[in-house]
């Protein structure tokens, strides 16, 4: 049993290096985009997409699937390379990211992008829209459940907390939020620019259960999404500490580099550290 | 609850919101209603208490009240959402640009309350904004019932046409103009009155002020048409069209500010099909103020009187 966690561990590794190089090289190739943000998110999201959530790439719209939404938008070449690294559309199709007639926008679209669960990119919303579809699966009895990818600069949209409080309110147990803190936002370092702490207090006193955890420890994260799972009676955040830019040294940690894309003579440096 | 109003009674849009809602829920079960707070107010109460487990409340929170529509609108749910017009609209703008219109989500949003004649409560709760934000917003579609029965019409054509839609209802009474025989047609006009001097274009309260200028006007042996036009978007063009063939000069009449919604949407046909002139009625570059309803559509020159005085001065400059 053991022997096998650490097997899927060594897969869902190998899988996140390998969505990582995805989004180093098309945000590369489209010239911008915001590879740090995918980046801290993605080792959760590796694990979401590739052992925890159910669905069906030939199936879209297949309605026992599990959702995942984006609600930090701009996050979004992470969900791209998740998409097509299960079969949503081809490899191929990701160096079109941002270019015209694409079906990859440089935000999520629901409409043009097959597994693309509402558009996003204006923060604040995709909890509430979370908590919708939470409400549908109730009033449908289905079991799925509804993954919600936040940001910590996006914990200071208000709606956020309107809608913190309806999943409460609403005993929403089958919403799951999943806040990448990575600890900058687009000026600055969130706790400079204004602070969002005590984060843990403010989700535990709105009625949630709280989970923190290394955001890039797979065994954490496992863990986590498998005892949100198990919560009954109240929705479940996971609030994940992670780095911003996480894998590539010379881009982690810089508030300078949120929506920067790696420069073209500095890829080959960048996909030697990530192991090519 | 089934209402059925004589013609010339006084009665709220909303009430007819309210009666069609309800009436849904028996039809279609996969119809479901939030309301920030104001259940009451707007009537989707009518439908909360026979539905209550397809019905939120949702509180104070306008944002996340669209937000969660479209969630459930998402999933295959045909999503009301309510609030006073001035709320929904405006505190959720950028909810229903994203998570709405861009989403293409089968959400139907409902605003009451809308216009000056919201009365004592003065500019904070005067919907006056709704149809012209609304109306610019890709993809939404937006209908400004003139009555009891055209609101419950627009409701069910609401619910039968995929995609997002927006209908203003009224808080004040109205007469009822209609029986309910009435169809509604999304994207056609209505002509009320034919005339061939004048054309009068109005949507929601005005049509009944339309209505009694157009009497007025025959007494002076002046010809004025008047046009419903409950479908601001999508709009008649063949209509305007037509009747620009007739007269060239309108008079566009609507319980709102006169940029972007009805007016400017009848002006922009006109310029682009056959040029005429315009008078638009509505708030210009002002807010209304408290005060009893035929008190305010005087002042702001919004009542009968107006678009008489309107049409007579185009017809003779």
């Amino acid at each position: 049993m053991a022997e096998n966690k650490k097997g899927l561990i060594e897969k869902l590794k190998k899988t996140a290096n390998e969505l990582r190089k995805d989004i180093l090289r098309m945000t590369t190739e489209a010239g911008s985009g915001h590879p740090t943000t995918s980046f801290s998110a993605i080792d959760i999201m590796a694990c979401l997409y590739f052992h925890e959530m159910k669905f069906d790439p030939k199936k879209p719209d297949w309605p026992e699937r599990d959702r995942f939404l984006m609600s930090k938008g701009h996050g979004v070449p992470a969900q791209y390379a998740c998409l097509a690294h299960a079969g949503y559309f081809p490899k191929t199709e990701l160096n079109s990211l941002r270019q015209i007639n694409s079906r990859l926008q440089g935000h999520p679209d629901r409409v043009k992008t097959p597994g693309i669960e509402v558009s996003s990119g204006s923060l604040g919303q995709g909890l509430s829209v979370g908590n919708g579809m939470a409400l549908a699966a109730r009033l449908d009895k289905k079991n799925y459940r509804v993954y919600v990818m936040l940001g910590d600069g996006e914990m200071q949209e208000g709606q956020i907390w309107e809608a913190a409080m309806s999943a409460a309110n609403f005993k929403l147990d089958n919403v799951c939020a999943i806040l990448d803190k990575n600890g900058i936002q687009n000026d600055e370092w969130v706790e400079k620019e204004k602070t969002i702490e005590p984060l843990s207090d403010k989700w535990k006193s709105f009625g949630w259960r709280v989970i923190e955890i290394d955001g890039h420890n797979f065994g954490q994260i496992l863990k986590a999404l498998a005892k949100a799972r198990a919560v009954k009676g109240k929705p479940t955040i996971i609030i994940a500490k992670t780095v911003k830019g996480k894998g590539v040294s010379f881009i982690e940690n810089r508030p300078d580099m949120h929506g920067v894309a790696v420069k073209k003579e500095d890829m080959e440096q960048a996909l030697k550290e990530l192991g090519e | 609850m089934n209402m059925q109003p004589k013609k010339g009674e006084m009665i709220a849009t909303r009430e007819g919101y309210g009666n069609a809602i309800a009436e849904l829920g028996e039809k279609n079960k996969n119809i479901v209603v939030l309301d920030a707070d104001l259940a009451k107010s707007t009537r989707s109460y009518n439908f909360g208490k026979k539905f209550p487990k397809r019905f939120w409340y949702m509180g104070i929170s306008e944002a996340d009240t669209i937000c969660t529509a479209a969630g459930l609108a998402l999933s295959g749910k045909i999503a009301f959402a309510s609030s006073f017009a001035v709320f929904i609209t405006n505190r959720a703008y950028d909810q229903i640009r994203m998570s709405v219109c861009y989403s293409n989500a089968n959400v139907k949003i409902i605003g009451s309350h809308g216009g000056i004649i919201t009365g004592a409560d003065g500019p904070s709760a005067q919907g006056i904004l709704d149809i012209s934000t609304m109306r610019t917003m890709p993809l939404m579609r937006v209908f400004v019932p003139a009555d009891f029965y055209e609101a419950k019409k627009a409701t069910f054509a609401m619910a039968q046409s995929e995609g997002p839609a927006y209908m203003r209802t009224t808080r004040e009474g109205i007469p009822v103009l209609f029986d309910d025989s009435l169809e509604f047609k999304i994207g056609k006009g209505m002509v009320l009155v034919d005339g061939s001097d004048a054309a009068i274009i109005a949507c929601g309260e005005l049509v009944s002020q339309a209505l009694l200028a157009a009497k007025s006007l025959k007494k002076e042996k002046i010809s004025a048409a008047v046009i419903n036009m409950a479908s601001v978007k999508p709009i008649d063009r063949e209509l305007i069209a037509k009747f620009a063939k007739k007269t060239n000069f309108f008079v566009t009449a609507e319980d709102a500010v006169i940029n972007g919604g009805l007016g400017s949407a009848v002006c922009e046909v006109l310029a682009e099909t056959s040029p005429a002139r315009v008078k638009r009625i509505g708030l210009d570059n002002t807010f209304a103020e408290s005060g009893k309803p035929a008190d305010l559509l005087k002042k702001y020159k919004m009542d009968a009187d107006a678009i008489v005085q309107a049409v007579k001065y185009g017809l003779k400059n």
